[in-house]
């Protein structure tokens, strides 16, 4: 749908979009969730991340799971749902994206897919990078744009590299050189790309290769351990130039955009696993002679999640909807899903902590890597205040 | 602890007029829209009659298009209620004056339905639904709320068959009003609770009904007291079997959840909006502090009107869930919080009240009076229709499957329950 025939169709809040999943998203996510089932059980995703010898040097091992990657962007075809069929992608919308976002989110499953599928493909696809486009849909090679992960939709375009002039040696045309230093990056440590955001005149957006001389990706000791940080240095790193000025910048709020709407789904996947986790917990564990789940305390918490996550998922739903239907509301919809999914992925990852008692707050217990994804991801893409705050212009409630 | 029958299960119904099954579940939204026009052609909206122009909207299958044929509906899908509706306020004919008998078309008709006798269906549901007898519910008791269960009102039976009535009734909506109720009453006090109760229809005429306005928090009295003293129920009142009471009342429970927070609304178009009105014509109010407030409040009340929507497009898609036992949680959670917001960001003006005087409302008026009274109301939302404490119990057991506290009263006759 045209933004003018959303428009058409009725003022923003009055529409109904369809807030189901659809029978092929259901199909998705069920296929995704038996691949996670096999290939990254929580005890998987937590031995990659070093048995107690190990765990003081996660750096040292392998953040992202390539293998499982692969099979869920090239056999799933999960890589290419935003792209269009005759780029090689496979012609899906938003709605399906987020779904699988849901399910990653589920299996806290470390795959650059946010990263890449998502946030670096919308805005290649924005600028209308067809070669690169297509890679990415295959699968072949992942990217990731370089912005700090907090970064949220509306922030001012990022300067901290900048265009520093072609080399002597440069012999052909179109090759830039970048400088500058980008702070905490997701979904980096695994790219084969890197689309970097520059300073200039005008300001643009670059893709640059990770293997070539001048990047250097420093890892940071992450919070999530499931979506582990890097810092990048570009010293005259050779870069393509794909956009500049205005068209830059609409990449870029795409990209952010996008990846705000499908982190919230991934929050919402997160919170509905650490609620079944904890549910199947207090039904089994007794205390006093009885199990602990049929103690009222407890019960009401979880009854209160239950209900939080029926109110998450028609935000996240409703997020999805609006970019799938190219709505302009949907801005409004990404603060509303955002703020409310990434408060209640915390709740619900603190509860299973605390409702695992002693158990949960072991190193061998995965529910720490739920509570440390949740707890970074409610701060990426902007933070919850952040989001709400965006209210105050998006529903004319204006401040003090 | 409900234990409800299956709702909005397919009702197989011997009245159709020429003794065929018509079935009704394959008509369209163009079908009814054709049927209505067909109807308002051949009966005039507004030289008729209101009643009998109801009457024959309802003899016409077009009163509820989800009811049986010969029972105001043509057994249609209930999503396409509001094609009806819609066509029919748009030719400007009368309504049936839902918001006045909502306990009878929400509550009893579901259940005369579902559980009534063929006889019973014919009498009850035409007037019901047009509005000429109002239906009231007598359910809870000074010494049963939440645990309904325990209710004490007895019926005993006489040497005719028929029953005898004593007991009191509380909270009573409409009761001043209503020419029947829908009432549940003890009829074997030597088994456990939850056997020994019946479903009966009771004439609010019969002598030794007694009713007293109750007066509530806020200085008005929408509820009643319902004294019944030795009175006479024909045991051809009564719904469903005898001892099957518990199972007939919740399924109208559920009914009374579905109906609380399924209604369909725009953006701001619930209390939050007079709130964000309020916020905008007043600058001066505002502080960071309220601003905070305000903003997750106008979040979360938009949240939940998506969810409203997805759970209607959940039953439209034929994929009901349990999420309507979240609805009414959310729904009396966030009236308190933004009508307590509301007093506040008025300031001063918090400080006065519109109306002590003792009225007789039929319904909670949210949007008419100020919000000192909307404030004082809200606090009903979370204990009218099952407390928040025993819906969450409800989730908590019946959608996530945990175990119920231990039960001291599970197997103990209701006369030796300590009381």
């Amino acid at each position: 749908m045209s933004i003018a025939e959303a428009e058409a169709a009725g003022k923003p809040g009055e529409r109904a979009p369809d807030l189901l999943y659809s029978e092929a998203e259901r199909d998705l996510a069920g296929s995704l969730r038996s691949l996670l089932g096999a290939r990254c059980r929580p005890e998987d995703v937590l031995g990659r991340l070093g048995g107690p010898g190990q765990a003081d040097r996660p750096g040292e091992t392998e953040p992202y799971d390539t293998v499982l990657w692969k099979a869920i962007a090239g056999d799933l075809g999960c890589a290419g749902l935003l792209v269009p069929e005759e780029q090689d992608g496979a012609g899906a919308s938003f709605r399906e994206a987020a779904t699988v976002a849901e399910e990653l989110g589920r299996a806290v499953a470390p795959v650059p897919y946010l990263g890449s599928a998502v946030v670096a493909t919308t805005a290649l696809l924005t600028v209308g990078d067809d070669l690169t486009v297509r890679e990415l849909a295959r699968g072949d090679v992942t990217a990731a744009l370089a912005v700090g992960s907090e970064s949220a939709p509306g922030a001012a375009f990022p300067l901290t590299a900048r265009v520093s002039g072609p080399k002597s040696s440069d012999s052909r045309a179109g090759v830039h050189r970048l400088r500058g230093r980008v702070r905490g990056v997701a979904d980096a440590l695994s790219a084969d790309l890197l689309i970097v955001p520059s300073d200039g005149v005008p300001h643009g957006l670059y893709v640059v290769g990770t293997g070539v001389e001048g990047v250097r990706r420093t890892p940071i000791v992450s919070l999530d351990m499931t979506r582990q940080l890097c810092d990048i240095d570009f010293e005259d790193a050779p870069a393509r130039a794909i956009a500049s000025g205005a068209e830059a910048d609409r990449a870029l709020q795409a990209a952010l955009s996008a990846g705000a709407a499908a982190i919230a789904s991934e929050q919402l996947g997160l919170a509905d696993k650490c609620l079944e986790m904890t549910v199947a917990y207090v039904k089994e564990r007794r205390q006093f002679a009885r199990p602990v789940g049929s103690f009222q305390g407890l019960k009401h918490r979880l009854a209160d999640l239950w209900v939080g996550l029926t109110q998450a998922r028609a935000a996240a739903r409703y997020a999805a909807a609006c970019l799938a239907d190219v709505d302009s509301d949907a801005p409004l919809a990404i603060a509303l899903a955002k703020s409310y999914c990434g408060d209640l992925a915390v709740r619900a990852a603190e509860e299973c902590v605390q409702m695992h008692g002693g158990i949960g707050f072991t190193w061998e217990h995965p529910a720490h890597l739920y509570l440390k994804r949740a707890k970074a991801a409610s701060i990426a893409f902007g933070t919850s205040d952040a989001h709400r705050a965006s209210l105050a212009r998006l529903a004319d409630l204006p401040g003090a | 602890m409900l234990d409800g029958p299956e709702l909005n299960a397919p009702v197989s119904d011997g009245s159709v007029p020429d003794g065929s099954v018509p079935d009704g579940s394959a008509l369209t939204a163009g079908d009814i829209r054709d049927r209505v026009r067909q109807f308002l052609a051949a009966t005039n909206p507004v030289s008729t009659p209101r009643q009998d122009f109801l009457h024959a909207r309802f003899d016409a299958g077009l009163a509820w298009v989800h009811y049986p044929p010969g029972l105001g509906g043509l057994g249609a899908p209930r999503a396409l209620q509001v094609v009806a509706d819609t066509e029919f306020a748009a030719a400007g004919a009368p309504d049936n004056d839902p918001g006045g008998n909502a306990i009878g078309l929400g509550m009893a008709a579901p259940t005369i339905l579902a559980f009534g006798s063929g006889k019973q269906r014919k009498r009850w549901l035409r007037p019901l639904w047009t509005g000429e007898e109002i239906w009231c519910q007598l359910f809870s008791e000074p010494g049963a709320g939440s645990d309904l269960a325990s209710l004490g009102t007895r019926a005993v039976r006489d040497p005719g068959g028929d029953w005898v009535v004593s007991g009191q009734k509380v909270w009573t909506s409409l009761a001043h009003q209503a020419r029947w109720a829908i009432l549940v009453a003890r009829t074997d006090p030597d088994v456990p609770k939850h056997r020994g109760l019946s479903y009966f229809a009771l004439d609010m005429t019969a002598p030794g009904v007694e009713v007293r306005p109750l007066r509530q928090l806020t200085g008005e009295a929408e509820f009643n007291e319902v004294f019944i003293t030795d009175v006479h129920i024909p045991d051809a009142d009564r719904i469903g079997e005898v001892g099957d009471g518990w199972k007939v009342a919740t399924g109208t429970l559920m009914n009374e959840r579905v109906a609380i927070g399924g209604m369909s609304m725009p953006r701001e178009g619930g209390m939050i909006g007079g709130a964000a009105r309020a916020w905008r014509e007043h600058p001066e109010r505002r502080t960071p502090g309220l601003h905070d407030r305000m903003l997750r409040l106008w979040a979360e009340a938009e949240i939940a009107r998506l969810a409203g929507l997805r759970l209607r497009q959940q039953l439209a898609a034929g994929q009901p869930g349990p999420e309507g036992s979240a609805a009414k949680i959310v729904f009396a959670r966030l009236n308190q919080e933004i009508s307590g917001f509301e007093v506040e960001l008025a300031g001063a003006e918090g400080l006065r009240y519109d109306d002590w005087t003792m009225r007789r409302p039929a319904h909670a008026d949210f949007f008419g009076r100020g919000p000192g009274y909307r404030y004082l109301r809200a606090k009903g939302n979370s204990i009218e229709g099952g407390t928040s404490e025993i819906l969450r119990n409800i989730v908590a057991e019946r959608v996530l499957g945990l175990p119920s506290e231990p039960r001291v009263d599970k197997d103990v006759p209701w006369k030796d329950l300590p009381r």
